[in-house]
């Protein structure tokens, strides 16, 4: 049985194997648990418990599907803002408010809000930015949608990040 | 364009995969799917790029991976192809787009670079900066996260 994990508690290194595995794929076949069990040489159930255990402290956010959004036809972007220190609370509300709103990040410098907005069309990314322009009072928004894409990956090698720590 | 049944598949993967040992039963049987129906659906989405893959997301933060920058480039428009391809290379850069570049903002390559610690990240952007040779550069760390969360297409 492995022991049962608060949130903020280091992983071990069978956990560090598992993320670094999962991250990067996860197999479409009737028992996946077991495949990976198979692979890390544990069993179904340790699987299940340890995901249930990451998921359960927050490391783990989420193990499903990865869309490209653009193979739905849906249109996405990065936008940023200037906003005054003290109202960055306030105008992160107007904007998190958007579910097309996947990420919201507050940066130095003097565009200090950047979001991601997906849509499914340009013209509603743009409506959207012009509701929180006028909600907030807020011109200084620059809408910069990829024009080419260099790379994306989201995997994280955890025991290379352990080993360097 | 999609069928029904491919986007109710996507609906149900862009959530949470069950941990349960056959997760893609239990999703199958919502969508009133047979299992095989479900599997062989989510294979066809993944082989047309639709699905990248089915994958777990951590949370960087919480996983040790302590700073995130993003940084920013101002390239001659002719050299970034190279350039973008280059940054792309790079083992620590995780995103590399080519984003306009506005009156206000010139910048017009991003590069998402992961540290352990900021010092990490500035050595790393230095070193990235000299290899592709462009020396305009800023190196813009996160300071909170606001919103973190995964897209619901359907």
């Amino acid at each position: 049985m492995p022991l049962p994990r608060e949130a903020g508690d280091l992983v071990d290194a069978l956990d560090r194997k598992l993320l670094t595995l999962v991250q990067k794929s996860f197999p479409v076949v009737p028992r996946p648990y077991a495949a990976i069990g198979e692979q890390l040489g544990i069993g179904e159930d340790e699987v299940l418990d340890r995901l249930g255990a990451l998921k359960a402290s927050g490391i783990l956010r989420r193990l499903g599907a990865i869309i490209n959004s653009r193979k739905l036809d849906f249109f996405s972007t990065l936008c940023a803002m200037k906003v005054p220190e003290d109202r960055v609370t306030e105008v992160a509300a107007v904007i998190n408010r958007y579910p097309g709103v996947t990420h919201n990040y507050l940066r130095e410098g003097e565009y200090n809000v950047w979001f991601t907005l997906i849509c499914p069309s340009a013209r509603e990314a743009q409506r959207i930015i012009e509701q929180i322009k006028e909600e907030t009072g807020i011109q200084e928004m620059l809408n910069l949608p990829a024009l080419r894409l260099f790379k994306v990956v989201v995997n994280f090698d955890l025991e290379r990040e352990a080993a360097r720590a | 364009m999609l069928s029904q049944q491919e986007k109710q598949v996507i609906s149900l993967l862009q959530g949470n995969l069950p941990l349960t040992p056959r997760p893609f039963a239990a999703l199958a049987e919502q969508a009133g799917m047979t299992e095989d129906e479900f599997i062989e659906t989510t294979r066809k989405l993944m082989s047309r790029g639709v699905i990248r893959r089915l994958a777990g997301i951590i949370r960087h933060r919480e996983a040790g991976i302590a700073a995130n920058a993003m940084v920013v480039w101002h390239v001659p428009p002719e050299q970034a192809a190279r350039v973008g391809e280059e940054l792309a290379a790079a083992p620590e850069v995780t995103h590399c787009y080519e984003r306009p570049a506005t009156p206000e903002w010139p910048y017009n390559l991003y590069a998402m670079i992961h540290g352990t610690a900021r010092e990490e990240c500035e050595e790393i952007a230095a070193k990235l900066a000299a290899r592709v040779g462009i020396s305009n550069y800023r190196t813009l760390f996160s300071t909170a996260e606001l919103k973190k969360t995964s897209m619901t297409y359907f």
